[in-house]
């Protein structure tokens, strides 16, 4: 075992932290009574969060990433596969790049 | 908009289930995550290697924490000796978003016994709780689909850290597999079943420039955790006038 303890507590503070994030949202809004504006946005979570993941990426990610997105976009709005949308998309930016298209 | 209110709590009134089954759909869902991100564990693996962690410690450290966006920061700031308050600070900036997803969460988690709702959390990735609102949204109901994707990518992320260190510098850049793009396909693929259409437009367009802007301007995850309060403080605003 190469292990080094200051490394270790490190790497346990981080857990403990990154745990507690996890655990902290739940526990506190499963505490709470919601009120109906706190449900509206607890609703709108998962997309404002998945768009700030993403628009970085894409936005500034030039031509072969705006391609890429729009590719995976229609795949996923014609078919609904997360897979196929996956494959289409990392293959257009695959191909784009390879083409010199960044 | 009262009305789509009334619904939503009516269809929450509904038993939440935390079946093997579940578990299962997650899981097999998650799989082409978990293999994209077979990469993403073996170059985390190797950069962890250079910055003078051992395979053990590496390994530790993704079985542990099982956060790829913090592992890859503190890996970005680690030194001898191990700059401790640094490292802890940057792990909860880029942590701070889960408080939000576990949010979004909670009318179906705080349903279940909590040893189940609080183990499955530790499991809780973007990825499959993004695939777990997806299927709340959907009418779904089986809250075990978010530990069963998460125990996939779980394994994939400490396996592959593990071969990434102990192997060495033989894994290239993911990008030119177009590897760095799988994850945002499949958010991008989320967004459109989530998208309904005008009343998600400012929601959505507030998030956009507001994680952009953050991106740009702010060092750090700042981005996702300001991009998804805006956004969702932007949605309240629009229907809760």
């Amino acid at each position: 075992m190469d292990v080094d303890s200051t490394t270790l507590l490190a790497i346990v503070l981080m857990a403990l932290v990154t745990y507690a994030t996890r655990a902290g949202g739940l526990w506190l809004a499963s505490r709470l009574d919601l009120s109906e504006r706190a449900e509206i946005f607890l609703d709108q979570i998962p997309g404002a969060i998945l768009i700030s993941l993403v628009a970085p990426v894409v936005i500034t990610g030039g031509p072969a990433a705006w391609a890429a997105a729009a590719a995976a976009a229609l795949v996923a709005w014609r078919t609904g596969s997360l897979l196929g949308a996956m494959v289409v998309g990392v293959a257009c930016i695959l191909a784009l790049r390879s083409l010199g298209i960044f | 908009m009262p009305k789509t209110i009334e619904k939503k709590k009516a269809g929450e009134e509904s038993v939440v289930h935390f079946t093997f089954a579940g578990a299962v759909a997650g899981a097999k869902r998650c799989l082409p995550i978990a293999v994209s991100g077979v990469a993403i564990g073996l170059v985390f693996g190797v950069l962890a290697r250079q910055a003078g962690l051992s395979p053990v410690e590496a390994w530790l450290m993704s079985i542990l924490v099982f956060s790829g966006a913090a592992q890859f920061v503190v890996i970005g700031i680690w030194a001898s000796p191990v700059p401790l308050a640094g490292v802890v600070l940057a792990t909860l900036v880029v942590g701070l978003r889960h408080l939000l997803m576990g949010a979004a969460l909670s009318p179906w988690f705080s349903k279940l016994p909590k040893r189940k709702a609080f183990g499955s959390v530790f499991f809780m990735a973007d990825e499959n709780w993004a695939m777990t609102m997806g299927e709340f949204q959907k009418g779904k109901r089986d809250a075990a689909f978010l530990l069963g994707g998460g125990i996939v990518m779980f394994v994939s992320w400490s396996t592959f850290t593990f071969v990434g260190s102990a192997a060495g510098s033989f894994i290239e850049d993911p990008a030119k597999w177009g590897l760095d793009f799988a994850f945002t396909a499949v958010f991008i693929a989320l967004l459109v079943g989530m998208w309904r259409g005008k009343p998600s437009l400012l929601p959505w367009g507030v998030a956009a420039v507001v994680a952009v802007l953050g991106h740009e301007f702010l060092p750090g995850h700042w981005y996702i955790l300001l991009g998804g309060l805006a956004g969702s403080l932007a949605g309240v605003m629009l229907r809760g006038r």
